[in-house]
């Protein structure tokens, strides 16, 4: 009895000493709650933002003329594209004007523009977006040569000021968009100096700083060498993707230091942080003509160290490169490490990006602080590996899609115009910083980006069924026992497709509808015969009939069963993006001749799928006819050959993966019986032009972007001892080569 | 009898004392957690002697009240400011904390001369100190700080004398014409200029406000707020509400110009686009009227797809963050506004921007939007509402992210993972870049052995034939016995290391070693000795156009089973597979690391101690990663069941693969879903079976049992 007494009174005592600790900290929250609770809100919903209505003046009005922004000392340094861009143009389609080189009539000299510049202009002419008709552009870009606008430089234009009055569709630079480089000259490098007045066109420049850069209406390019290559460019310097990525030297940079002057301080500072052994910083004073009168006390020191480096191999060992400002903000050290893979750490402060506007740099590069100048080599060495291995990877991927030639940063220039035009759909920063990029894109296409080959996970495949294309040249009489019947029945007994087509392009009358073979109820089956275009043209037309992502091509004589298509679709839904088929050819160098070479020989490998008998995504249709060249275009619809050639470059130059070929089949047409129908594969000529074509492709592109496979995928149990039941696709063992 | 009455009592009285002990230990602990309660803020040491207090935000009835004295005006704010000239970087980073350190000003009632508050506090602001008090980056030493809040309440110009507040500011301590300070602002500007940043004199102070176009912003140092919604609380959206409308117009505040315009939209496409009207005598913010139906604001934007977003007398309105929680599209027309957190959001994934001159082309914009685009970017808005606009204090959090990334880029964040809620969107495969590995680096053999000498040796002889091998590692796994001394090893002309292990692990084998100089492992059990050099020869060519999947021999595949509803391990010749057993396979050194670092859950703990299922382990993470199926090569071999660890009995089989198919059951679990896809294919030589010389083939030697 006692115990329990003992008991009770132990337990109430905690039961109080709770209560009383427990009640004081609920006082305490109901102390820290009531503060809040009895504040009054920051808006006042009825009269600060509602139902009272807008002050008088029109929004046009406040938009343009309240604001004291648009004009300020008579210069167009607040310009917007809302006030400083007529969208009136642009509402047809994104055209570009250049002005022809002879334009002055006043007897003045032709210019001849600088060959840098001379690139910039060749690459729009040849390009879609070019017109020759003035009243259809929306932008315009001089033929007078503004990339060197240093008064020193031997390539500066005089009387730009006079020269552009006398042009009459100016306008004070409404719409025109001025390509440059380099501003100001010493010894302040005014950026804003270009010897003219820009008016209100849109700056495409170099080294451009945060403060005078226009958000949203200039931009900013990269500064490039006058030798960078017109089109294709040379591939990033990364060829092995190894990980973790250690190199010789973590952080590197080679070049001149400047004694005195705007941009020395930072360069004459880096001897602080070089230690000769992982972090190599080396500069030189030896440059100019006067360097000798002007040497401080450690130029001999630093030249001597200077020397003993030689900048390319720095620039392959080192993970990091420092990037710092020259006498501009911009430096050419900045491409030079994109594409080498060193991934930059830039030391400029104030400097505008690159195309900043859709390029997200903190995936490819480290920004440091010049005033933090000594603190660099410990933030890189703070970078985790994983990360190290990343940024590596997107400098590759960003150098190849949008700085490795002029064309490429020209067309990304434009790209960004076009995309702030009314009613132009925007590519999202997922589009622009992952491969293949934006310039390969096209939002026409469609504005959901799983309807891409390239974002679709394999395992998410969108649809599950194919269209069949058959491209009909020959005209054979169409009998039961003939190829193409045969082959049209074969493909509608795949359980996968949803359409044939038949592309019928040849003088022979087209067979009656009673005798194509009869079709399963789920494929429809459609004939497109379209006279007026010779229909090599049309053979990657995004018809409007084609739907599914799949799409089956074929030629007339292709021999294929059903297991072969069924099995080659699989394999398709596994790389949506590349080609993937059957008949293979390669190309190689021909030493000899110093031209590619072309052969339809079997090898142990290819790089080129036949699109007689092949896979591939709906959407390289449409980069086929709206995106090539209209050069390539027009070398196809010449040569009347070639198309499936060219199909592959575009596949390969956007994938950068070589095509896939499937199982055994090599020969995959029907010998022709007798000579009574001449295939146009038979004739020497045939070879000899194809040969031709892989030449001028290459030519166009800028550089081969086709790629050497030495594999092929077959089914899982591909003639393996197993019984024959035990295999899905059965009919392919019975394929002979 | 006396031993058993002497027993109850011992038993009674041992229970006595436990009971009393469990009693007394309780009321002890419950003790010690009230006297903790007691002491929230007592404040702590910094450095030195100096005792900082943390900042004290729950009482405000003993708030010193601060008359404002009359001085000079200070500087205005400086629109030059950019974040290297302004923003003195050195105050930041102190003891090496790698973020942003920021001090808010003890809360004061600033007073005019005739006693009125100057700037009195709402309940936002006041959230937004608590959020900045909670934060990560809070900090009660001003000495160290790198940012200071001061707690005047300047969210809304309306609400506060812009002069006296301005001379309240610069009273502040440690003001410095503004330097290092923050400024929060959601409505700027008042009638009838409506300025687009607050017209406060605050020198070089850092704004982080709404509505800035893009004269006023400066960008890289100013920050760009949401405006926050007065009907926050009321934003719950109901995902089963159908989105009848295509278009909503439910803003009130726009000028007559636009509302005729829209208007006549309205007329012409009456059955698509839906304009809402402030109900006739009604004073009542939260009800709109559409042909003398009434409807509750916001829950009427749950029915549409897209919400129209229009400059008012401010540029920046609050229905956008409506329109975000609700998930409709919004179409923004206000020109040259700057939209929240533009730093850090890609904004082209959520909205729609229009020109306010174009308005009347909104139908055409709406129009050509895809339904699936459609629906992607309603579930991006509520993504980005929930992420960083639902509350006031994760604007907060954001705001201070942001600036910590500009004073830290190193460690910033870049924009798509921050943005990628959704799946089509998964992340890249970190070996993201489109490259054929090079053929000269070679691979590098690991093999991990416990004590098999003799075939180990036999193994090594046949690896060093393949032409592209680089290196063998051998792990030693037993710690009871050393390897071979280095004078029995076969000779042989490639280089062999040994790494003697300190604990018999399977993880072991795919420990990333130094020693590992290639990009390409080819792991390898130390009885596959039936593999030729011709066919491993060939799996790293294969390897080479795919460097980011596990290539190999031995392959195997799921299958669910129906009667179990479980996951099943197959090993039969099957038409399909979904793995390749690291018995005999290649992959990317990164492979390694990332087992060893980033294996989700308790996987690798698990594999160590039941000794099994490293391969498909290994195969989840790969499979996981990057969405990609494994390569098997060439045809099927007869290999020793390389994954048994013995295979005398068949009974000791069958167990087996009953605990590898309990290793794929748990493994998904872990993962959430089953990462492993499943293909059709495998690789083989482009010559292999055909009739063809064989002198002309290369890697002829495959496919013999």
């Amino acid at each position: 009895m006692q115990a329990k007494k003992r008991y009770l009174l132990v337990l109430s005592c905690a039961f109080l000493a709770y209560c009383y600790f427990g009640g004081y900290r609920l006082k305490n929250e109901s102390n820290l709650t009531s503060p809040h609770r009895m504040l009054p809100s920051y808006v006042d919903v009825l009269s600060d933002h509602l139902y009272i209505r807008d002050i008088e003046s029109s929004p046009q009005f406040r938009r343009i003329g309240s604001s004291t922004y648009k004009k300020v000392n008579n210069s167009y340094r607040n310009c917007r594209m809302e006030t400083c861009f007529d969208y009136r143009k642009c509402h047809s389609d994104f055209k570009v004007y250049v002005y022809p080189l002879n334009d002055e009539m006043n007897g003045e000299t032709p210019l001849t523009p600088s060959p840098a510049y001379q690139k910039v202009l060749d690459v729009i002419l040849e390009s879609r977006y070019y017109t020759s008709d003035p009243s259809q552009a929306c932008l315009f870009v001089l033929a007078i040569d503004t990339l060197d606008r240093d008064s020193h430089s031997s390539d500066y234009v005089r009387n730009v000021q006079s020269r552009l009055h006398r042009l009459k569709l100016w306008n004070n630079g409404r719409n025109h968009v001025v390509f440059n480089l380099y501003s100001g000259t010493w010894p302040d490098y005014v950026e804003d100096d270009l010897g003219f007045d820009t008016g209100e066109a849109i700056l495409a420049k170099a080294s451009m700083s945060m403060s005078s850069f226009r958000p949203g209406f200039d931009i900013s390019i990269p500064l490039f060498f006058k030798s960078h290559p017109e089109r294709g460019g040379d591939a990033g310097f990364v060829t092995s993707n190894n990980f973790p990525v250690t190199k010789r030297y973590l952080l590197a940079f080679k070049g001149k230091r400047y004694l005195y002057g705007i941009g020395s301080e930072t360069r004459n500072a880096l001897y602080h942080l070089h230690n000769d052994r992982d972090v190599v910083l080396v500069t030189t004073c030896r440059h100019g003509k006067t360097w000798k009168e002007r040497k401080d006390q450690r130029c001999d020191e630093d030249n001597a160290e200077f020397d003993r480096y030689d900048y390319d191999l720095l620039l392959q060992n080192s993970t990091f490169c420092l990037v710092p400002r020259g006498r501009r903000l911009g430096s050419f050290r900045f491409l030079e490490a994109l594409q080498a893979g060193c991934v930059p750490v830039l030391l400029s402060n104030g400097l505008q990006m690159p195309f900043s506007e859709v390029i997200d740099w903190n995936k490819a590069l480290i920004m440091a602080d010049e005033r933090l100048l000594l603190q660099v080599p410990e933030i890189v060495r703070s970078i985790p590996a994983t990360k190290v291995f990343a940024l590596r990877q997107q400098t590759q991927v960003l150098w190849d899609r949008y700085f490795s030639s002029v064309e490429k940063i020209v067309f990304t220039t434009l790209e960004i115009i076009r995309e702030r035009l009314p009613l132009q759909r925007k590519r999202d920063g997922i589009i622009w910083n992952n491969s293949p990029g934006a310039l390969l894109t096209f939002p026409e296409f469609s504005d959901f980006w799983p309807h891409y080959p390239f974002h679709i996970a394999p395992a998410a495949a969108a649809d599950d069924n194919f269209t069949a294309v058959v491209y009909c040249q020959l005209g054979a009489p169409l009998t039961p026992s003939s190829t193409l019947f045969r082959l049209i029945k074969n493909v509608a007994k795949s359980q996968h497709v949803s359409k044939i087509l038949v592309a019928w392009n040849s003088d022979k009358p087209l067979p009656p509808h009673s005798r194509w073979p009869p079709l399963p109820g789920h494929v429809s089956f459609h004939v497109l015969q379209e006279s007026s275009e010779p229909l090599i043209a049309q053979r990657f037309f995004p018809h409007p009939l084609l739907k599914s992502a799949a799409i089956l091509s074929l030629d007339e004589d292709a021999l294929l069963n059903t297991d072969e298509i069924d099995f080659a679709f699989q394999v398709w839904k596994s790389f949506p993006e590349r080609i993937v088929g059957y008949p293979a050819r390669s190309h190689y160098w021909d030493d000899a001749k110093g031209s590619w070479g072309y052969t339809s020989k079997w090898t142990n490998d290819y790089s080129i799928v036949l699109t007689g008998a092949a896979f591939y995504h709906r959407y390289y249709n449409y980069l086929y006819t709206e995106w090539l060249s209209p050069l390539l275009l027009k070398t196809v619809q010449q040569s009347h050959n070639c198309e499936d050639i060219l199909i592959n470059f575009l596949v390969s130059h956007v994938t950068r993966r070589p095509p896939i070929k499937v199982t055994q089949r090599k020969q995959y047409k029907e010998q022709p019986p007798g000579n009574s129908l001449r295939s146009p594969w038979n004739d020497p000529d045939h070879f000899i032009q194809r040969q031709t074509c892989l030449n001028t492709f290459a030519a166009v592109f800028g550089y081969m972007p086709l790629l050497r496979s030495n594999m092929r995928l077959d089914p899982v149990l591909f003639k393996d001892p197993v019984s024959n039941l035990r295999k899905k696709y059965r009919q392919i063992e019975l394929v002979g080569s | 009898m006396v031993a058993k009455q002497y027993n109850i009592l011992l038993n009674r009285y041992r229970r006595f004392f436990i009971t009393v002990l469990a009693v007394l230990l309780i009321s002890f602990l419950v003790i010690c957690v009230g006297l903790l309660n007691l002491l929230p803020s007592f404040g702590f040491l910094n450095s030195g002697s100096i005792i900082y207090h943390k900042i004290n935000l729950n009482n405000f009835s003993g708030v010193p009240r601060v008359p404002v004295v009359e001085s000079q005006l200070p500087a205005p704010r400086n629109d030059r400011c950019n974040y290297f000239d302004c923003f003195n970087v050195y105050k930041c980073g102190h003891k090496g904390s790698g973020k942003i350190l920021v001090f808010v000003y003890p809360v004061k009632e600033y007073v005019d001369h005739k006693g009125n508050a100057v700037a009195p506090m709402s309940k936002e602001f006041f959230g937004i100190l608590q959020a900045v008090v909670k934060s990560r980056y809070y900090t009660p030493n001003p000495e160290e700080a790198c940012l200071f809040v001061p707690s005047i309440d300047t969210l809304n110009q309306n609400r506060f004398n812009v002069k006296k507040t301005s001379q309240a500011l610069s009273m502040l301590p440690m003001w410095h014409n503004g330097e290092n300070h923050l400024i929060w602002n959601m409505l700027p500007g008042s009638p009838p200029t409506f300025s687009n940043v607050v017209e406060l004199n605050i020198g070089n102070a850092v704004i982080a406000g709404a509505g800035f176009d893009s004269w006023t912003y400066r960008a890289g140092f100013d920050v760009s707020l949401p405006v926050y919604s007065p009907y926050a609380d009321q934003l719950k959206f109901d995902p089963y509400q159908e989105r009848e409308w295509l278009l909503l117009s439910s803003q009130v505040n726009i000028h007559p110009d636009f509302e005729s315009e829209l208007a006549q939209i309205e007329s012409d496409n009456s059955d698509l686009f839906m304009l809402l009207e402030p109900c006739e005598g009604r004073e009542n913010a939260s009800l709109r009227c559409h042909q003398q139906k009434i409807y509750n604001y916001p829950q009427i934007l749950g029915s549409g797809k897209f919400c129209l977003v229009i400059r008012g007398a401010r540029l920046a309105q609050p229905n956008l963050m409506d329109a975000l929680a609700f998930g409709c599209v919004p179409i923004v027309a206000a020109d040259t506004m700057i939209l929240p957190f533009a730093d850090v959001i890609d904004w082209n994934r959520a909205v729609l921007t229009l020109r306010e001159s174009d308005l009347n082309n909104v139908m055409t914009l709406v129009k050509d939007v895809s339904e699936e685009r459609t629906k992607q970017m309603s579930a991006h808005c509520q993504w980005l509402y929930n992420k960083y606009f639902s509350s006031i204090e994760s604007i907060t959090i954001t705001t201070l992210d942001i600036i910590n990334d500009r004073i830290f880029p190193q460690n910033a964040r870049s924009y798509s993972p921050g943005n990628s809620p959704l799946k089509p969107y998964t992340p890249q495969s970190p070996l993201y870049l489109q490259l054929t590995a090079p053929k000269a680096p070679g691979f590098t053999a690991v093999v991990l052995t416990y004590d098999r000498v003799e075939s180990l040796f036999l193994l090594v002889q046949k690896l060093v034939k393949v032409p592209s091998l680089n290196k063998v590692l051998v792990v030693w796994n037993n710690q009871h016995k050393s390897p071979p001394p280095s004078s029995s090893w076969p000779k042989v002309s490639k280089p062999i290391k040994v790494i003697q292990t300190k604990e018999n692990k399977l993880s072991n084998r795919f420990y990333p070693y130094e020693e590992i100089e290639t990009e390409a492992v080819l792991h390898i059990d130390d009885d596959i000795v039936m593999l030729t050099a011709d066919e491993l020869e060939f799996g790293y060519e294969v390897w080479r156009e795919f460097p980011d999947r596990i290539v190999g021999f031995p392959s195997r595949t799921h299958v669910w089973d129906n009667s179990t509803q479980k996951w099943k391990y197959e090993s039969e010749w099957t038409n399909h597979i979904s793995m390749v057993l690291t018995g005999a396979a290649f992959h990317h050194k990164y492979w390694n690391y990332m087992y060893t670092t980033s294996m989700p859950g308790d996987i690798k703990e698990w594999v160590d101690n039941h000794m099994n299922c490293e391969d498909i382990a290994m195969n989840f993470l790969v499979s996981n990663i990057t969405n990609k199926a494994p390569i098997k090569v060439a045809p099927r071999k007869k290999f020793k069941c390389p994954e048994c660890v013995n295979n005398e009995m068949l009974s000791a089989d069958l167990s087996h693969m009953m605990e590898r198919s309990r290793c794929i059951d748990r493994f998904s679990a872990v993962y959430g879903l089953m990462p492993l896809r499943t293909v059709e294919f495998r690789a083989d030589p482009v010559l292999y079976k055909d009739a063809f010389p064989q002198k002309l083939k290369i890697n002829n030697n495959i496919g013999s049992l």
